[in-house]
């Protein structure tokens, strides 16, 4: 194949170079060179477009993946002797490729939309560097053929999405309620969590494989590594899943990820909806051998409870910013438990199809909210944020925006319909392969788990329902702020419309397999995708009876996932048209259900009363001991050290400085008595001249 | 009249010049007393040229040419000395040796 590295070094690395230019040079650039970061990142994406043509049609990869090590890197003699490698580099195969064109290609078309959006901002150049940094990351992380280059782009990427978040960080508070510094740090500190569980499976892999290479952990476990420890690899495997649990914000550390909203809408679209919350589905898919069954259990019912748990959350949310990073864990949760039920291709395929319906539906908002903010400017209603009132972001102050905003509404619908899951959309096709899955798994196999598909299927038709309360709350009905708001709102400018309609070509399902509804064959994906094998506690019969129970669940799994969108929508329809699609009146009810719902659970409250009042008490614990114990000891130390000195200042003064001055005293005494002898008259000289002779002559006789 | 006689005379001589020369005042009398003593010593050379043992042969007068050269000696001191003594009087407006303690420790 002529694919060299030289074209993945492009891919990489030109984003790298537009992150390095627009920091030092960016504002000195024409137009904040904004044109530059767009070549940087256009141009891996035609470069990645072309890897993953030749991969679908020219089948580049079927015979093993491109590797290209880095020669010479960190070869230590002190490593030798333990069979240690650390090898750096990357690999490219069908999941790399199809990665590849996810990121290249929201990037450029978010990218795009972020020149219209962020116009006029006094940071504008600096955005579009973060972005880059971003990028480049992200392909990192997807581009590494081993664990140790995947944890560089996991907590690079995690780097930038920090920077974005707080990138309004002067902003006190911005829609809804969320001060950007604290939520960065929030995502931050929240990722950690997962990332140190993280670094502990990848320890464990490496103290007992010895490598970090894809390829050779893999030779190495299914060479019998783990030898009968196949709870250690479970372990293992739990661990690295808590790196995906922080990234992918799944129940318990999704709390991040709804306040992650508080940066700029173009990336919230591309960092906490498309990409970087992918990343911890990618890592999955990427391990995906190493996993035990045990583990995969515990993904599927994370996946799952995320699943259910942030739909359910999404249908009381009034912030069209929220309802979408409720839906994102949602999503995300059905991406981890396709992964853990073993519809692995299935996974994958909806983290490509959701990066793009769901980039749309946060372009589409960003769209919206550009609009209605300006609208209410014009109509004198400005933001009150102590109040809440006003919000550019509230959906009950939209309402009606169809006429004046027609293609957001239409490509916004697009995404709408595919996120439900209706027939002739691409989300329809993946998350149909999910929810078979899952009912192969939950129904067929396994029935004493019949949660996970339970779950999944009643997540479905709440994001059904979710979904179009948002589109009627925004797009329907009459303007909820009168008609002079109505007038004013109008659509967004061509750079901002252009990635809509690009995001909105890829919701359709033609792209992805020419028979809408599955029945006949999973299209390109079950085969560009196939599923590696697991390498331990697998065997070739379990296998077969998995895909005889996928070939079983499919009809029936595919009817339910219809019949609960199908409720969803209706029951969204009917609520509109009497009126009650917001459900203030649930609101307004006091029901203790929408409170539960309206407060998340209470997770976050949850958290503040366990976590971080523990946390606080062990560092007031912590503070004490320093400023009692250990500052008692240094200032014992300095007390006795100060009262030695001024014994020893004692001594200096008293006894050295005594001897010293009493020998000047002497000196001085004695001079001044003998000086009385010099009179200067030269008769006494004379009389004593002649005493001494006189005395002489005495003692001489 | 032996030696011893000249020598009692030479040494009250002695003693008066020194008597002078610390007691007095005026540097005048101080330069008189010193001339005392220096004749005291010539009478003491004259003396003992006279009545002490000389040399086998020849005449005995080192004695004699002692005291001329002390003589001629003092009288070159007298010009130093008084010499002094002026530049005193110039300096501080008095020949009072009390007031001239300028090297006073």
């Amino acid at each position: 194949m002529e694919t060299s590295i030289a074209t993945y070094a492009l891919i990489l690395l030109l984003p790298f170079v537009g992150f390095v230019v627009q920091m030092f040079v960016g504002k000195r650039l024409p137009r904040g060179g904004d044109w530059l970061v767009l070549t940087a990142i256009a141009v891996p994406l035609v470069l990645s477009l072309g890897v993953f043509f030749r991969a679908l049609g020219g089948g580049a990869f079927t015979e093993g993946p491109f590797v290209w090590n880095v020669s010479d890197w960190l070869r230590t003699a002190s490593l030798a002797p333990t069979g240690w490698t650390l090898a750096v580099g990357i690999q490219v195969d069908n999941v790399t490729a199809m990665m590849l064109v996810v990121v290249a290609g929201c990037s450029s078309l978010i990218f795009l939309f972020s020149t219209g959006y962020m116009a006029g901002h006094p940071r504008y150049s600096r955005f579009f560097g973060y972005l880059s940094l971003f990028a480049f990351s992200m392909l990192l992380l997807v581009l590494g053929n081993n664990l140790l280059v995947l944890y560089v782009g996991w907590e690079l990427v995690g780097l930038s999405s920090y920077l974005l978040i707080g990138f309004l960080f002067e902003e006190r508070v911005v829609p809804p309620d969320i001060n950007p510094s604290a939520a960065s740090k929030k995502a931050f500190i929240v990722n950690r969590v997962g990332d140190v569980g993280f670094f502990l499976g990848i320890l464990t892999i490496f103290l007992v494989t010895g490598k970090l290479g894809y390829a050779e952990v893999f030779a190495s476990v299914s060479g019998g590594a783990f030898g009968q420890n196949t709870w250690l690899l479970t372990l293992a495997g739990i661990l690295l899943f808590c790196g995906a649990i922080g990234k992918s914000a799944q129940f318990p550390l999704h709390v991040w990820l709804p306040d992650a909203m508080a940066g700029p809408t173009p990336v919230s679209a591309l960092i906490h909806a498309a990409t970087m919350v992918a990343a911890g589905v990618y890592m999955v898919g990427r391990l995906f051998p190493l996993f035990t069954p045990d583990a995969l259990l515990v993904i599927a019912y994370v996946g799952a409870i995320t699943a259910f748990f942030a739909a359910s959350i999404a249908l009381v949310m009034t912030d069209i910013k929220r309802v979408l990073a409720y839906s994102t864990v949602s999503q995300l949760g059905y991406m981890i438990f396709g992964l853990g039920v073993g519809a692995y291709s299935a996974g994958l395929f909806h983290l490509m199809t959701h990066a793009f319906f769901k980039a749309l539906l946060f372009l589409a908002s960003g769209s919206v909210i550009h609009a209605t903010h300006h609208a209410l400017h014009h109509a004198h209603l400005e933001w009150n944020p102590d109040t809440g009132e006003n919000d550019a972001q509230d959906m009950r102050n939209m309402g009606g925006l169809w006429k004046a905003m027609p293609v957001t509404f239409v490509t916004m619908a697009m995404a709408t319909l595919a996120i439900s899951g209706v027939p002739f959309t691409s989300g329809f096709l993946s998350k149909d392969m999910i929810l078979g899955g899952a009912y192969a798994f939950g129904f067929i196999q396994h029935p004493q788990h019949f949660l996970i598909p339970l779950l999944g299927f009643l997540a479905a038709g709440m994001t059904a329902f979710y979904m179009f309360r948002l589109l009627f709350m925004t797009f329907l009905g009459k303007p909820a702020k009168g008609e002079e708001f109505g007038h004013h709102a109008h659509e967004s400018p061509w750079n901002m419309t252009v990635p809509l309609v690009g995001l909105a070509a890829f919701t359709l399902w033609f792209w992805y397999n020419l028979d809408p509804t599955t029945l006949v064959g999973y299209g390109w994906v079950g085969r560009f995708l196939a599923k590696p094998a697991t390498l331990v506690g697998s065997s070739e019969a379990s296998e077969m009876v998995l895909s005889h129970a996928t070939h079983e669940a499919h009809l029936p799994g595919m009817l339910l996932s219809l019949l609960f969108a199908g409720g969803g929508i209706a029951l969204a329809w009917w609520k509109h048209t009497n009126g009650t699609v917001s459900l203030e009146a649930w609101r307004l009810s006091g029901s203790r259900l929408y409170r539960l719902l309206a407060n998340k659970y209470y997770v976050d409250e949850f958290y503040q009363e366990t976590v971080i009042v523990l946390t606080m008490t062990v560092s007031r614990i912590s503070g004490w001991f320093d400023a009692v114990i250990i500052d008692g000891i240094v200032n014992g130390a300095a007390s006795v050290q100060v009262a030695f000195s001024w014994v020893s200042g004692k001594i200096d003064k008293f006894g050295v400085d005594g001897l010293v001055n009493l020998l000047a005293d002497f000196v001085r005494t004695t001079g001044d008595e003998v000086r009385q002898m010099q009179t200067g008259r030269i008769q006494n000289y004379l009389v004593f001249a002649v005493m001494g002779v006189i005395v002489l002559f005495l003692v001489i006789r | 009249m032996g030696l011893h006689a000249y020598l009692v005379v030479s040494a009250l001589l002695f003693s008066m010049g020194i008597v002078c020369l610390v007691t007095r005042r005026n540097a005048v009398a101080v330069l008189m007393g010193v001339e005392l003593m220096l004749n005291s010593a010539n009478l003491n050379f004259v003396a003992f040229a006279r009545f002490g043992r000389v040399g086998q042969a020849g005449l005995a007068i080192d004695g004699q040419m002692f005291a001329i050269f002390s003589i001629v000696v003092a009288a070159a001191e007298v010009a130093v000395a008084l010499a002094l003594v002026l530049n005193i009087y110039r300096n501080i407006r008095t020949i009072d040796v009390d007031e001239a303690d300028t090297l006073k420790g």
